[in-house]
């Protein structure tokens, strides 16, 4: 019953979504105040059935309804509650009901949070999301029904991926879902304003903090993903440009690009097109990072869901909204004005070269990721581009970006000094070069270029940035908290890069066979083999390994790596064990037994691996910091400039 | 904008204007240079046991070869993590080598992606192996490949008959 009540809160979300994305953007273009006033009690009404179907759907997985199809495939009795709970999201149907629910979320928070928007534009904007949300429920009314009964209801169900078994993984689709459909709310307002023909400072400063909250969420979620592939995988690896990762991390970077030009568009109100141009462009890469998960076109270590029909459907309804958007986009950005006007040495130049690098490396991420896809679609030979290529490029595009990092906050608006610019960052970038080539020395007793190259980029972007907010303080001005954000992401940026570079130029990794007794010494760490023995989990046994790590002679810690089957899957997975620290990490995973107690291991030696998601621990934190801060909040003021012509307040 | 003082010396405003967007172009058309040839150099074709069997695999490049691991063909060294397999796309076989430690889906039986190079006696060494997470998945390329190896097995046998 309860799966059947689900089902149709679905069908009514449908029918609330297609009333909510018709009626108010009719009441916009007549201005009629009834219909645009439909708008908001149709996002909380959607949002009220998207939340009961998906309570639902929870509620067959807590009771243990196998009758429910989806429940049988992924879960069974044994399954702990929390891994029920997150086991709704753990496939497709789950996953794209969470999808669509989080559609809703963002809806109903913007109809909360938009008292102080004209009522047209309000109306508009949540007409544009009441149209995304009928392409989702469609979806899985049509193709994937998360409801499906299953007759005769089996006894007991299929586990779930044992590798989704983890809290890492059961927090981060919903953390990346907040960030990929928050970027829907940016792309609204893009849509609403080409539609209201009205796009000025203000119209970035309402969706300017929309942007930022859900970019937070997308580092966050791409973070969490890279935590538990490093910590579940067993490889040892943080990063591994599969398709599935870079299906998220093309609508980072466009989205990182975004927030920047949101910031000119809002301060100076230049850059207009483009920003809506980016607006469009990072919702459209979240649909098609949507699109390469879930359809199963990839050859990818992540495709846990296959079947070309759903592709099919996404696919036409991507080819919709981008086709659709690109339209509205030709057809109205003419009229949308430049205002401002700037000096070619000027923060807005800086910002600029920031999205024309950013853009970049989309594009080359985006062609190493689809490119073999439309070579197999079209029948041309089957291919796959290998990691050196994201790696080389990366490298590439990383020396102008964060060597503009180091100019951006420090040049000013409309146009700076050269002079000035070049006194203030020249002992800087002397100190910083200095700095980073002698560090691999004094660290690994060795001159080392690249890894000292990598090393001077993270301190020129970390000392210009603390040099920048020292002069701020100094003046006495109390930095802003949309400031201090910014302050936050950039030494993020310089963490996560000093991160990389160690861990890339000073990782240590040994596959070998050690039978109990043995030892292997690793960069002054020695790890010595003590044998295994059985252990019982709650729904698996598993083989635990017992390595003893000593330093000097000295115990330091016992790693337990395990090698697990679990009920209802016939092949062992790989459950590794890792001495964590700030500066290195000590990580050892089980191969298989080799016979008389022997086993074929994985030893790593990780340098500053945590630096890499602390560094995106502190842009998250950042760009949560840059959404508190107070000018987003004064509504009553925002309502009053808004009335103002937009050239009043850029210049403001 | 006059104030800043620097465009009065060395080279006009205009003539600054044209470096700095030929810099950029310079900096795009390198760019674009590596960028190419990064992409060519790490392009790993797929080639299945008969391509390879019938010559057409690279033989001082990389490229991907996908199949069954044949059943009761692992061998293991004793002493090493050297191991041994035979992939088969059910028309020929490759014989394959690897060290270090496998995917846990690795199986006898099982659909195996596997990246390397092809040495001179047509052993291909393995640098990297993959299986799928999921145990009833198998790679599209794996499954097309198995496909025409039994379409030409059955060709071969109606052309006996």
């Amino acid at each position: 019953m309860i799966p059947e009540l689900g089902h149709f809160a679905l069908i009514i979300a449908l029918g609330i979504a297609i009333v909510q994305s018709v009626v108010p953007i009719i009441g916009a273009h007549r201005n009629d105040a009834a219909m645009i006033a439909l708008a908001r009690p149709a996002a909380y009404a959607q949002l009220l059935f998207m939340g009961l179907a998906y309570a639902a759907l929870t509620y067959a997985f807590i009771v243990h309804d196998f009758s429910v199809l989806y429940v049988s495939q992924h879960s069974n009795l044994l399954q702990p509650l929390v891994y029920r709970i997150s086991g709704v999201w753990g496939s497709h149907e789950g996953s794209l009901l969470l999808w669509t629910l989080t559609l809703s979320v963002w809806t109903g928070a913007v109809a909360l949070y938009s008292k102080h928007l004209p009522d047209a534009l309000m109306a508009r904007v949540l007409a544009v999301m009441g149209m995304i949300s009928i392409g989702f429920i469609l979806f899985m009314l049509l193709t994937s029904n998360p409801f499906e009964r299953i007759f005769p209801a089996p006894q007991d169900g299929n586990s779930l991926n044992p590798l989704l078994q983890d809290p890492g993984l059961a927090i981060h689709p919903p953390m990346l879902y907040m960030g990929y459909v928050g970027f829907s709310v940016a792309f609204a307002f893009a849509v609403a304003a080409l539609l209201g023909g009205r796009l000025d400072a203000t119209w970035a400063r309402w969706s300017r903090p929309w942007t930022t909250v859900a970019w937070s969420f997308l580092t966050l979620g791409i973070a969490l993903g890279s935590w538990w592939a490093y910590n579940e995988l067993g490889w040892g690896g943080w990063w591994f440009w599969d398709p599935v990762e870079n299906a998220s991390f093309m609508p980072w970077l466009v989205g990182t690009a975004l927030i920047h030009s949101l910031a000119v568009t809002e301060k100076r109100g230049v850059f207009k097109s483009w920003t809506v141009l980016l607006a469009i462009m990072a919702f459209s890469l979240s649909l098609l990072g949507t699109f390469i998960v879930r359809s199963g076109v990839l050859v990818s270590v992540h495709a846990f869901a296959t079947d070309p029909a759903r592709g099919v459907f996404i696919l036409i309804f991507l080819c919709l909204v981008v086709g659709s958007t690109l339209a509205l986009y030709a057809w109205r950005s003419e009229t949308v004005s430049t205002s401002g006007h700037f000096h070619w040495f000027s923060r807005e130049t800086a910002l600029l070269l920031n999205n024309v690098v950013m853009i970049t490396a989309a594009i080359a991420v985006f062609v190493g990721t689809l490119y073999p896809l439309v070579l197999d679609a079209l029948g041309l030979g089957k291919i796959s581009v290998g990691r050196p290529y994201f790696d080389s490029m990366f490298a590439l595009i990383g020396v102008p970006l964060l060597l503009l990092m180091g100019f951006g906050p420090t040049m000013r608006w409309k146009g700076d000094d050269i002079k000035r610019v070049r006194e203030s960052l020249q002992l800087v970038f002397i100190v910083s070069l200095a700095l980073g080539l002698v560090l691999p020395f004094v660290i690994e007793g060795a001159l080392h270029i690249t890894a000292g190259l990598g090393l001077a980029a993270a301190l020129w972007v970390g000392i210009t940035t603390l040099k920048d907010l020292f002069a701020r303080l100094r003046k006495s001005r109390i930095p802003s908290l949309a400031y201090t954000g910014m302050v936050l992401a950039h030494l993020g940026v310089a963490f996560f890069v000093a991160g990389v570079t160690m861990v890339m130029t000073y990782e240590q990794e040994k596959d070998l066979r050690m039978e109990p007794g043995a030892s292997y010494e690793m960069s002054g760490y020695e790890f010595k083999f003590l044998g295994t023995r059985k252990v019982q989990g709650p729904n698996y046994v598993a083989d635990e390994g017992r390595i003893e790590v000593y330093k000097n002679g000295e115990l330091i810690n016992e790693l337990n790596p395990h090698k697990r089957i679990y009920v209802e899957q016939a092949n062992p997975m790989t459950d590794s064990s890792i001495d964590v620290g700030l500066m290195r990490d000590l990580y050892a995973s089980l191969g298989e037994p080799l016979g008389s107690g022997a086993w074929s291991m994985r030893l790593y030696y990780k340098p500053m691996i945590r630096w890499i998601w602390l560094g995106c621990l502190f842009m998250t934190f950042g760009g949560v910091l840059a959404i508190s801060d107070k000018r987003y909040r004064r509504s009553r003021v925002a309502r009053r400039e808004a009335e103002l012509p937009a050239q009043a307040v850029a210049q403001g | 904008m006059s104030e800043l003082g620097y465009q009065k010396k060395g080279m006009s405003k205009r003539g600054k204007r044209k470096m700095v967007v030929a810099l950029v172009l310079l900096g795009v058309a390198i760019a674009t240079v590596l960028a190419l040839t990064a992409f060519e150099e790490n392009l790993l074709y797929f080639y299945s046991p008969t391509q390879i069997h019938d010559g057409e695999a690279p033989a001082n490049r990389s490229f991907r070869v996908g199949g069954m691991v044949v059943d009761g063909s692992v061998q293991r060294e004793q002493n090493s993590l050297a191991i041994r397999f035979d992939l088969s796309d059910n028309a020929n076989v490759v014989p394959v080598t690897y060290s270090g430690i496998l995917p846990d889906l690795f199986r006898e039986g099982q659909g195996i992606v596997a990246i390397g190079k092809l040495d001179n006696q047509g052993l291909f060494i393995a640098d990297e192996v993959l299986a799928k997470h999921d145990e009833n998945y198998m790679p599209p390329e794996v499954h097309e490949a198995l496909k025409a190896g039994e379409a030409a097995n059955k060709a071969a046998q109606t052309l006996t008959n």
